[in-house]
């Protein structure tokens, strides 16, 4: 029998790196400095913080790109890139610095275009805290997942991708110690694509993953 | 049993919000947290401290709120300080900078022993900044709690600010676009409103009639209101002109301009009277000086009105904006600060940077009855999502942990 799943909670809090950049050249240049939490923060911190709506791009680089520099090419490209893809931080790096290089190279106006408005780079603290819930079986998770907090679900379905070596996330790694019995259930959590909707809304999808019959 | 400040939270925010505060509050239990500012009563600071405050209480922190006061020539001071931080050239003179600081070595005398003891302190704004300096015997963190729009402030102003800033262990700015270069961290909260508040919470029809008619606003005609202090950066009388503007194309349009004074803010009576001037004699331009706790009125007239209008020029955030977005309403807001991050063009409202454009915005909206309907109901869950008092205290909840913990970037507790 696994151990049970120990339910967390978090909160994010955002910080000012005063790092901007103004045109390509900034972008790669504090780029290939700034820290990975940075880096991280422009992916996945964009889902506890404000915003409206769904995302149009998954990551702010690209959001940038595209509204700030107004480089279509260079937003697109940028939005396909998945984090979850790269082994760590570095890596997810150098394909962001890359993407931004060969772009500079395709279109030389960029070498100097001016954005709109500059990138800020933010970074952010998370604390992570234990709240005492433990959940044995599925059938537990299932009816306790509708009453997470926003934070719960960001810790457990978002954050889990960079602290997991596979990069799943926890329902899914702890739900394979149950052997073959949950493979429908582990099946729909990976369906589901965590970038374009709120924490809200990502609840009710892992919810309805966890419904019948996701373990027999 | 009538429920406590928790569970009425719970009722507007949900369960699991409030569930996540007793969880993050625990690991600050018994600590001594004191906010400092500089008026009690109007503007924004205060409006969220009467209301952060006794909720930080309840989740079992030991809080308190401290006023420091002056006199008119400090007030004078902090508010070019204000300005200038807002980009305004200000050369404040020897004489009101001197007065700023005796005004903090005298209200130091008053709270030093509370601050010394304190294991968090948040400062909020420049009044009452020098306070650290002050108290060298301190024992806890101290935080610079910057809620205006510094991103372009006036340098000889900011240069000697950041004397008093610089000693902190960390600073709060709304937006990144307002950090200033500082050695510290300098964390990003924006802040928020209180929807249980007498400002915010739900009203009868009745009231909302009651206060049209002590107005003389017409009910039958199309009403745009700007709620705000008297100051120049609300650029109230270009909303009279966007207003006059917009009357040739919607003529039965009437206005209102709606503000109170705030006990630290000494332009007030001066702008007011350039605001009269322009309103002239017009019946349909309600030019109204409400005192500082006629929160229930200004619940009325935002929701009385069709739209709601905040044409600032500068602005740290722009609190009238949420308010009126948790109200339903559209808003035709300035390109400028906090506004930026709350009205979302054909979402819940429009930015508009001329007076022109804002005249533009009331002809089509006015003209949109559904549209005005549909943007009214995404901007009350776009404020319940991301803008309600729970959010920011989640946040000085987390920055206290932090602090507590060190820098990493990562906190794990037990």
């Amino acid at each position: 029998m696994p151990e049970p799943f120990a339910v967390k909670d978090c909160a994010i809090i955002a910080i000012a790196t005063g790092k901007k950049a103004w045109t390509c050249r900034e972008l790669l240049d504090t780029l290939r400095a700034i820290d990975g939490d940075s880096i991280y923060y422009h992916f996945w911190g964009g889902l506890m913080q404000p915003r409206f709506e769904e995302r149009e791009y998954n990551n702010d680089f690209a959001g940038w790109a595209a509204h700030s520099l107004n480089d279509a090419p260079l937003a697109e490209r940028m939005a396909m890139v998945d984090p979850t893809a790269y082994a760590d931080i570095e890596a997810l790096r150098q394909e962001l610095v890359e993407l931004v290089e060969e772009r500079m190279d395709e279109a030389e106006g960029l070498q100097w275009a001016r954005a709109l408005a500059p990138f800020g780079f933010i970074r952010s603290q998370i604390v992570v805290f234990d709240t005492g819930r433990r959940l044995d079986s599925a059938g537990d998770l299932a009816a306790a997942v509708p009453n997470f907090s926003a934070g719960s679900i960001f810790y457990h379905f978002i954050d889990a991708r960079r602290r997991s070596p596979a990069h799943v996330d926890d329902f899914r790694y702890w739900l394979a110690e149950f052997g073959d019995s949950c493979l429908t259930g582990i099946e729909r959590l990976a369906a589901i694509d965590p970038y374009f909707q709120t924490l809200t809304e990502l609840r009710l999808q892992i919810a309805e993953a966890l419904q019948e019959e996701a373990c027999t | 049993m009538t429920p406590g400040l928790l569970e009425r939270y719970a009722q507007v925010v949900g369960e699991d919000v409030i569930d996540q505060l007793r969880q993050l509050s625990r690991p600050l239990a018994g600590l001594k947290l004191v906010h400092v500012n500089s008026t009690r009563v109007g503007g924004g600071v205060a409006e969220i401290l009467d209301k952060l405050v006794p909720l930080t209480a309840e989740l079992g922190i030991d809080v308190s709120w401290e006023v420091i006061t002056g006199g008119a020539e400090f007030y004078q001071c902090t508010k070019s300080m204000h300005n200038a931080l807002q980009g305004a050239t200000a050369n404040i003179p020897d004489r009101l900078l001197e007065a700023y600081e005796a005004t903090n070595v005298e209200n130091a005398e008053r709270l030093r022993g509370l601050l010394e003891e304190a294991d968090v302190v948040f400062i909020h704004d420049p009044q009452p900044a020098p306070l650290l300096s002050l108290c060298p015997n301190r024992k806890g963190k101290w935080i610079w709690r910057c809620h205006i729009d510094a991103s372009r402030p006036f340098r000889p102003v900011w240069k000697y600010l950041s004397r008093f800033v610089a000693g902190f262990d960390a600073s709060i700015f709304s937006l990144a676009a307002f950090a200033q270069p500082l050695p510290h961290p300098q964390y990003l909260i924006p802040p928020s409103i209180d929807p249980l508040s007498e400002k915010n919470v739900d009203l009868t029809d009745d009231e909302i009639q009651a206060v049209r008619r002590r107005f003389q606003i017409d009910p039958d005609r199309p009403m745009v209101a700007q709620i705000s202090r008297f100051d120049r950066f609300k650029d109230p009388v270009g909303v009279i002109r966007a207003y006059r503007m917009a009357k040739h194309y919607v003529p039965g349009l009437q206005l209102v301009l709606a503000g109170g004074g705030a006990t630290d803010d000494p332009e007030g009576d001066a702008v007011l009277a350039e605001v009269n001037a322009a309103a002239q004699d017009d019946p349909d331009c309600h030019v109204l000086l409400l005192p500082p706790d006629a929160h229930r009125t200004i619940n009325a007239l935002q929701r009385a009105a069709d739209l709601v209008i905040q044409k600032s020029t500068k602005e740290g955030f722009g609190l009238t904006v949420t308010e009126a977005l948790w109200k339903g309403k559209p808003v035709i807001g300035g390109d400028a600060g906090g506004i930026r991050l709350q009205v979302l063009n054909d979402h819940t409202g429009y930015l508009v940077s001329t007076p022109e454009g804002a005249a533009l915005r009331i002809r089509y909206l006015l003209r949109q009855p559904r549209r005005i309907e549909s943007m009214g109901w995404k901007a009350r869950e776009f404020v319940r999502d991301n803008f309600l008092l729970t959010r920011q205290l989640r946040e000085y909840l987390t920055l206290a942990v932090a602090l507590r913990h060190g820098a990493g970037e990562r906190i794990e507790l037990g």
